[in-house]
């Protein structure tokens, strides 16, 4: 009836996960107790979760990304403490429960962090800089971020019932197969990441779609921002890579499921096959998450240094050129596998050419802040330690791209602080400064200066303090994942990183005191203008937070920086004191199709893990006829009258001029 | 310029959608795709068997019957042309194959390139017992 699910999948004798998940689960149902008594579930349902509005589909993904970086925040401060501890001894974790907190530390920190929170920043503000009111596939959109959020519920579900993968945040055969995983672990991974899997591609294709076709007037593209490029760029790849990862664990779970031999060690399986096929989506993937970063530092960069982009065109050229040869260098993650010296040559020399149009973006970034009036407000300083950070790096990767060095580094210590030096110091500081940028936009009130700078400076100094000694016990040939150690000489490093986790650790909380303290004081720091950083894209040209259509009027785009020459213009002939012609707006109607989708989904997904047979029928059927039911639908618009329009409009062109009038006095 | 540009993206047709013409073009379209389609499987099915041509170059007709098969399928299916409205539709297929040479060419070559260089695995398999 219940497949291989039984009590004794629940580790009641592991005092641990117990305890964590015992916190989580009661923290989940404090929330819920609250939301459902304080009565605010039908203004969620309403709102937020049947929402296909694209700013509030973003904000949930960013949601779920700060979320997860908890969990898996948690999970680094356990490595890092076991580390610490686990010097000629046990440590405290014992070894199956160390081996799924770096599992499980991986995989949520790629796919559940980073990827939700540069997808939910990308939904946020894509539409706004291109000027249209939604992204082109509404419901979709929504659907996506649900399939997303189920992936993240099955791995946390893993905490409690059952276990979690122990083969590593990608799971190496023979190591996942039957033979030598037989628990559930790797099965919670698969179905978590095939469902989320999903999920992405939708969200890729939605936004590649998005800027290609919908475009206000005169957007052109090459008068779209930054960001958009990148977005662009970085989704054109999770179209290009997203199956090549999807049809890999596919190969896998036949191999688990049905005795197929993809993978295993007998009957003709080949386990290189694995890693050539999962890091032909892994390397486009470390550019999937780098891109819309990328993009996100420009963006701020040209802002808070009150001039446009330096090198537009070669900005756009360096994304396109990074996009195309993301796909030509693959092989730089397993030199070691036994490749001929040709083989290794060429992927070494294509991963030492990728490092070019990076490094132009360097410069472009430094010359756009030559001769500028820089302002140093938080989203600005993570940029500048983003660029510091992320050059060191750099330059590390292309040590590592050197196959002879490749063959020392491989796997020890120094590869781990390479890749948490670019993925931090690029993609989450990037994360970080396009929240601090954009949390005015989404919600209407800054976020508070001071809790935010100190934030960054933990973070900058914490990252610096937990992964330059991992360099220094690399070179000592520390390999990663250990669970305990009998060296000497690598105590002291590994003591200092854990005092760096520590730190990043303040930061984490400067962070949620920031948001608390914020919230609190939202109407002091309440943005009024729709435009507080003086910016220089289209986003800042509606109000914070944007109405459901974002503009009253699509905006006529004639050049670069379309709402900085929008302004200059304003402020020339003194127009924009006409009352624009007014029309009806057709927005789409809300959805539950999304959450439903993702519900039986979840069921489907638990049910394949356990092996219960009739649950995943059901999820199937379920989940199929929704969709049946969505496609049936006969009205899927609403109007809002031009009056509406205009009442909004007006609200907000009057806060504008008080605003202005009061700058000029 | 931008006006012309942004007529062209007003325009542009996504796969399946239809522009102008009547029904019967429609129909004649698909029925012609289908005619082809039909007497490119029945000439490979037909090379496969035949001693008529010479036996080692049946498999590269083979190749040439199914890219012409692609090609028939792209033009009279999913509407794939060379005008302006399709701009997107052609790149979107010449960055699909460009990937899709990457990584399968890629993976045949390190994978070829492996094998002469390792043991196979069922070889270390057994050396190891």
């Amino acid at each position: 009836m219940f497949g291989k699910l039984s009590w004794s999948a629940i580790p009641i004798d592991q005092p641990i996960p117990m305890i964590a998940s015992g916190v989580v689960a009661l923290v989940i149902l404090g929330v819920l107790a609250w939301v459902v008594l304080a009565g605010h579930l039908p203004y969620l349902w309403r709102e937020w979760i049947t929402s296909v509005d694209h700013k509030r589909i973003g904000v949930m993904y960013t949601l779920l990304a700060m979320v997860m970086l908890l969990r898996g925040f948690s999970d680094a401060l356990m490595m890092r403490s076991q580390q610490a501890v686990a010097f000629q001894s046990q440590g405290y974790l014992p070894p199956e429960h160390y081996n799924q907190i770096f599992s499980a530390h991986g995989t949520i920190m790629i796919f559940f962090v980073a990827m939700p929170f540069v997808i939910g920043l990308m939904n946020l503000v894509v539409p706004l800089q291109l000027g249209v009111r939604d992204v082109a596939f509404p419901t979709l959109n929504s659907v996506g971020f649900w399939l997303t959020a189920t992936g993240a519920l099955l791995v946390n579900i893993s905490l409690v019932v059952g276990e979690f993968a122990r083969t590593g945040w990608l799971p190496y055969p023979p190591l996942s197969e039957l033979t030598y995983s037989p628990g559930v672990g790797v099965d919670y991974y698969l179905w978590a990441l095939q469902i989320s899997g999903v999920g992405t591609l939708v969200a890729g294709i939605n936004l590649v779609t998005t800027v290609l076709k919908l475009r206000t007037r005169g957007m052109t593209y090459l008068r779209m921002p930054m960001f958009c490029w990148t977005t662009l760029a970085s989704n054109l790849l999770i179209v290009a890579a997203f199956p090549i990862l999807t049809a890999t664990l596919a190969m896998l779970i036949l191999d688990r499921y049905f005795g197929f031999h993809f993978f295993t060690n007998e009957a003709g399986g080949n386990v290189m096959m694995f890693m050539n096929l999962i890091w032909a989506w892994g390397h486009p993937e470390v550019y999937i998450l780098v891109l819309p970063a990328f993009g996100i530092f420009s963006e701020v960069v040209s802002t808070f240094s009150g001039k446009p982009l330096f090198g537009y065109r070669s900005m756009v050229l360096a994304t396109m050129a990074i996009c195309v040869i993301s796909f030509m260098v693959w092989l730089h993650h397993f030199f070691t596998m036994g490749a001929g010296p040709t083989v290794n040559a060429i992927f070494g020399i294509a991963s030492m050419i990728i490092a070019v149009p990076t490094g132009v973006k360097i410069y472009n970034w430094l010359f756009t802040m030559y001769g500028g009036r820089i302002r140093f407000d938080t989203p600005m300083l993570w940029a500048i330690g983003f660029m510091v950070t992320f050059i060191l790096g750099g330059l590390t990767g292309v040590l590592v791209a050197v196959p002879p060095a490749d063959f020392l580094l491989h796997n020890s210590l120094f590869l781990v602080a390479h890749f948490h030096n670019v993925i931090i110091g690029g993609v989450l500081f990037g994360a970080f400064a396009g929240y601090a940028y954009w949390f005015p936009k989404a919600f209407g009130f800054r976020l508070h200066e001071g809790l935010g700078k100190a934030a960054f400076w933990c973070w900058l100094i914490g990252f610096y303090v937990a992964f330059m000694p991992l360099y220094a016990v690399g070179f000592l040939g520390m390999t990663r994942r250990m669970q305990h150690y009998d060296v000497p000489e690598w105590r002291p490093w590994l003591l200092i990183a854990a005092a760096g986790a520590v730190i990043i650790l303040i930061g984490i909380v400067f962070q949620i005191m920031q948001l608390v303290v914020s919230i609190r004081h939202r109407e002091e720091l309440r943005d009024r203008t729709g435009d507080p950083w003086d910016g220089r894209s289209l986003e800042w040209a509606t109000a914070s937070p944007p109405p459901v259509f974002n503009f009253a009027i699509p905006p006529d785009v004639t050049g670069e920086d379309a709402y900085w020459s929008l302004k200059v213009h304003a402020k020339q002939q003194s127009l924009g004191k006409r009352e624009p012609d007014y029309k009806d707006i057709e927005m789409p109607r809300n959805s539950p199709t999304g959450f439903v989708c993702a519900f039986f989904a979840t069921i489907m997904g638990f049910a394949l893990i356990w092996h219960i047979w009739w649950m995943v029928a059901a999820g199937a059927i379920g989940a199929f006829t929704t969709f049946v039911a969505f496609a049936w639908r006969d009205h899927d618009e609403y109007v809002i009258s031009a009056n509406e329009v205009a009442r909004i409009d007006r609200a907000n062109v009057e806060e504008r001029r008080a605003m202005t009038s009061l700058a000029e006095a | 310029m931008s006006d012309q540009i942004s007529e062209q993206h007003r325009i542009d047709l996504a796969p399946g959608d239809e522009g102008e013409g009547g029904v019967g073009l429609r129909v004649l379209g698909y029925v012609t795709g289908l005619g082809l389609a039909l007497l490119l499987t029945a000439t490979s099915f037909f090379i496969a068997g035949t001693d008529l041509v010479w036996q080692p170059s049946i498999p590269v007709a083979i190749i040439v019957l199914a890219i012409a098969q692609m090609g028939v399928h792209l033009v009279f299916f999913l509407h794939l042309t060379t005008g302006p409205d399709n701009t997107n539709n052609v790149m979107a297929l010449a960055f699909g194959m460009l990937i899709v040479f990457l990584v399968i060419g890629g993976s045949l070559w390190i994978m070829a390139n492996l094998n002469q260089n390792m043991v196979p695995m069922d070889q270390i398999m057994q050396m190891q017992r």
